[in-house]
């Protein structure tokens, strides 16, 4: 049936898609590189304009309208703060929202609406969250332009990264151990709170590194607030030297954080200020990829080390 | 479990099949093939000879490593890491080895084609699916696209269903119809040897009943080769069998003979049921 | 403990240590359905945050639109809120929310298919286990940071081909804004090119297809609503994007549909009126409102109909 001169017509028929093949294996790898180049030219442009800038001065001064004497000082402060205040109240509300649709939510149309809710919120531009923030935190609550405020929008804004990190992580613990634990006579609580928290927790920690990556990051929701970008003092300090030693002053307090820092630099005009953001924004790469980094690193070695 | 009795029911079935059989010449070869899953020998040492238009049978117990073999032919094992072929599979006439360190699997592709256990039609309408492999060859005329597509669609036994509806998505139509539309597919490429990895375990028994009717319509017109865990169903439409077992090659022979008076002890207990 | 009488079955009075089982068992059960009652609270917020900013953009909106009639609105050519001789046209805002998000598209939308088809079907493990980590590190990196890029490396760049290039346009913005999405519709691409069962793929190959015909035409057209979701989320995450464009593009609202030109987008102005000193109700605060309003609905439209296009995907496997 295959006389040799068909063979031939089919060998140079497929030597011709073969090509295809190879020009779109080529196509793929530029693809790619676009990606990595990207990324070097980002990289290398903040290390060589910014590195140099970067000192212990730098780290300990206060912005200033001479770009040689302003430093990050009162950003970094500020990103610390809004970060605590962030991840107070994410953790517990996206780990509690996943444990409930994971362990406790029936199959009804008040858990459909929160799943949609949470798909949805996933999708927001940040700065409808800002919006969100600015009528009701700062205006209607009364919070102000607060780190309250900021952190309260922040942790909204990574709600659904924490609540899908978590319901994967508790997903994927196998049923016989939620069934051996109630067999002995458990709580659902105490299921939960032996049992199922501590084997997603790592799971759970890696979508907090995500969020939290997420959130330092984040520019427009805390502009929009009203979060100021000239601010030459620290909020007050937590601790003082009387009674009652713990102080709440700080929450209320205005502030501004890393990223807003870098934009105001940025808006500038003078390159002396461009160097500056160029420093700022060297340490802000290098935060976020080092905590996007560990993060998967963690799910790596959890692939690899849980065996159920 | 299958008692003796259905040895002899076997025969019966065999007895009842009356053709004149005459000896066909080889299509092809396998000399020596052994096969490896890594380190991992699947295949030890085979030895048969497929016989043009006829249908050969390939029965074994789960594991024996039945459908192993029946991919060695097309290559299919080339698409994961890690497996290493040794021996010969020789095509005749032009007796080329399909399994040659320098031969392209895909040109090997091009003259096998394969039916596989559970019906894989394409996201595609049911013309489009039996055109494809047509497609691949370079085929653009819509005329002869036509004219290949029903032909293949009534040498599977489809074309009366399916006419009116050839750009209907294919996954509208029944199980078995499926199966026979994945059977079209793979006869409008006009293959030298059809390969069908147990076609019709998914199927019911009318579907099974029509696919092995096909199979026996088919065989005038191309070589079949065909995995089934189902004994009876390799006494009905098989000219020879092969009986395998932990990846070696009990014994092959023609069908009638191997049912009625295997040579093998080890033949004969699986075919009156002692084991598997 | 009452001695049972034959023939009569009493349930007997609680003794005392049966009363302070009881009692610890009601405990716990109320403590359980307390606790129930906190998680299901805590789940509550997602909805309760769907309900604020609905009830903020609404509520502002509404006082916005008692002073500026929807049609003028969505008509006008100008945009200039600030001024004595206000003009309200949302269009200004929207020509250049569209024409960077066409340019980031333009990038995004093939340079992300082509990198999910190579890794799904070309790549061998050894550069998916690089590319996909290093994907997502590349997503991450702040926006901010993406914004510097673009205006103090792109543009320059871009205008040693381009003299006439301004300082802020929109061309730079969209292109750094095309690249930052690229991670997002590769994976969701890929995730829907890998559900594609291998069955598929099988039966392409055993009629003698190569693996680019096995891929653009039995995995791409399979996994097709899959990608699609991926492209609807690539546009609203473009059209949401904010700080790229304040920086990059400029914050001056300009009625363009020219790449070339700077612009403001409906984010970047409003960043520019939260930069600034606006009073709360005046109408200047109400009009960032509803801008926000405008993109809201978008986004919402493009993430409702990318979640259908997704949810239908995975029946069909």
């Amino acid at each position: 049936m295959a006389a040799p001169k068909d063979l031939a017509a089919i060998r140079a028929l497929i030597a011709r898609h073969k090509r295809w093949d190879q020009a779109f294996a080529v196509c793929g790898m530029l693809a790619l590189m676009t990606g990595v180049l990207t990324f070097t030219a980002l990289f290398v442009d903040m290390t060589v304009d910014g590195v140099p800038r970067l000192s212990w001065d730098f780290l300990t001064s206060f912005p200033s309208r001479r770009p040689e004497q302003a430093g990050i000082l009162s950003a970094w402060v500020g990103s610390c703060l809004v970060m605590l205040v962030t991840a107070f109240f994410a953790v517990p509300l996206g780990v509690a929202a996943g444990l409930y649709l994971e362990e406790y939510a029936p199959k009804n149309w008040v858990t459909d609406l929160i799943e949609i809710n949470i798909t949805n919120l996933a999708g927001v531009p940040s700065i409808v969250y800002g919006l969100l923030a600015l009528g009701l935190f700062v205006y209607q609550f009364g919070f102000g332009q607060s780190i309250l405020s900021a952190g309260l929008t922040l942790a909204l804004l990574i709600l659904p990264v924490v609540i899908v990190a978590t319901r994967e992580a508790i997903r994927s613990i196998p049923q016989g151990i939620r069934e051996g634990a109630y067999a002995l006579g458990a709580t659902q609580w105490q299921v939960c709170r032996h049992h199922i928290l501590p084997y997603s927790s790592a799971g759970i920690l890696t979508g907090v590194i995500i969020g939290m990556a997420r959130a330092i990051g984040e520019t427009a929701p805390v502009i929009t607030i009203g979060a100021l970008t000239f601010i030459a003092f620290l909020p007050p300090a937590p601790l003082k030297s009387e009674p009652p030693y713990l102080s709440f002053d700080w929450v209320m307090s205005p502030f501004t954080v890393m990223p807003i820092q870098m934009f105001n630099w940025t808006s500038r005009p003078e390159a002396a200020f461009h160097q500056n953001a160029a420093a700022a924004g060297f340490i802000l790469v290098l935060m976020t990829l080092a905590m996007n980094g560990l993060a998967i690193w963690l799910r790596y070695r959890l692939r690899r080390k849980i065996k159920w | 479990m299958v008692t003796p009795m259905s040895a002899i029911s076997l025969a019966a079935v065999v007895e009842n099949r009356s053709e004149a059989e005459e000896v066909r010449a080889p299509k092809a070869e396998v000399r020596n093939l052994s096969f490896y899953y890594g380190d991992y020998r699947a295949l030890k040492d085979l030895n048969l000879v497929v016989h043009e238009h006829c249908v050969t049978a390939l029965i074994g117990p789960s594991g024996c490593g039945k459908s192993t073999f029946l991919r060695c032919f097309n290559r299919m094992h080339d698409l994961y890491p890690g497996n290493r072929y040794e021996g010969e599979i020789r095509l005749y006439p032009d007796d080329m080895n399909l399994l040659g360190p320098g031969v392209d699997p895909i040109e090997v592709r091009m003259r096998l084609a394969m039916v596989f256990q559970k019906p894989n039609p394409f996201p595609k309408s049911i013309f489009e699916n039996v055109a494809y492999g047509l497609r691949v060859r370079g085929e653009r005329s819509r005329r002869a696209l036509a004219d290949k597509v029903e032909a293949a669609l009534r040498g599977a036994a489809l074309w009366d269903e399916v006419k009116d509806r050839l750009e209907e998505p294919a996954f509208n139509l029944s199980g078995g119809q499926q199966q026979r539309l994945c059977i079209a597919r793979a006869l409008a490429t006009d293959p030298e040897i059809l390969l069908f990895d147990e076609p019709t375990s998914a199927l019911d028994p009318i579907a099974t009943a029509s696919i092995e009717e096909l199979i026996t319509e088919l065989k005038s017109r191309v070589t079949i080769l065909i995995v089934t865990h189902n004994m009876q169903q390799a006494a009905r439409v098989s000219d020879f069998t092969a009986y395998m077992y932990l990846g070696e090659l009990i014994e092959f022979g023609r069908t009638d003979q191997l049912f009625i008076k295997p040579k093998h002890k080890q033949t004969e207990d699986y075919i009156t049921g002692r084991f598997g | 403990m009452s001695v049972a009488v034959p023939g009569e079955i009493r349930a007997a009075p609680p003794s005392g240590a049966q009363k302070v089982r009881l009692a610890y068992r009601r405990s716990r059960i109320l403590r359980e359905k307390a606790i129930e009652l906190a998680l299901f609270l805590a789940a509550l917020v997602s909805v309760a945050t769907t309900v604020g900013i609905v009830y903020v953009l609404v509520k502002e909106s509404l006082a916005f639109f008692q002073h500026v009639p929807l049609v003028e609105f969505l008509t006008d050519t100008q945009w200039t809120p600030l001024f004595d001789d206000a003009h309200f046209g949302i269009l200004v805002l929207l020509s250049g929310t569209l024409t960077s998000s066409a340019v980031a598209l333009a990038i995004a939308v093939p340079l992300g298919t082509i990198i999910a088809i190579y890794l799904s079907e070309f790549a061998p493990f050894s550069v998916r286990e690089v590319a996909k980590p290093f994907l997502e590190l590349l997503g991450g990196i702040p926006t901010i940071v993406y914004g510097y890029f673009a205006l103090l490396f792109v543009t320059p760049l871009l205008q040693r081909i381009y003299p006439e290039l301004p300082g802020f346009n929109l061309l730079s913005a969209g292109i750094v804004m095309g690249i930052m999405i690229i991670p997002y519709v590769a994976s969701i691409s890929e995730d829907a090119m890998r559900a594609v069962p291998m069955s598929l793929r099988e039966g392409s190959y055993a009629t003698g297809a190569t693996r680019f015909q096995t891929a653009t035409r039995v995995v791409v057209p399979a996994a097709f609503s899959g990608i699609a979701s991926a492209y609807i989320l690539g546009i609203s995450r473009a059209v949401g994007e904010t700080m790229i464009l304040a920086i990059a593009a400029g914050m001056q609202p300009n009625l363009t549909f020219n790449p070339l030109e700077p612009a403001a987008t409906i984010t970047a102005y409003i960043v520019q009126v939260a930069l600034g000193d606006l009073p709360h109700g005046s109408i200047g605060y109400q009009t960032i409102f509803a801008a926000g309003l405008t993109l809201m609905l978008f986004t919402l439209a493009c993430n409702i109909a990318g979640h259908m296009l997704r949810r239908s995907f995975r029946e069909a496997y």
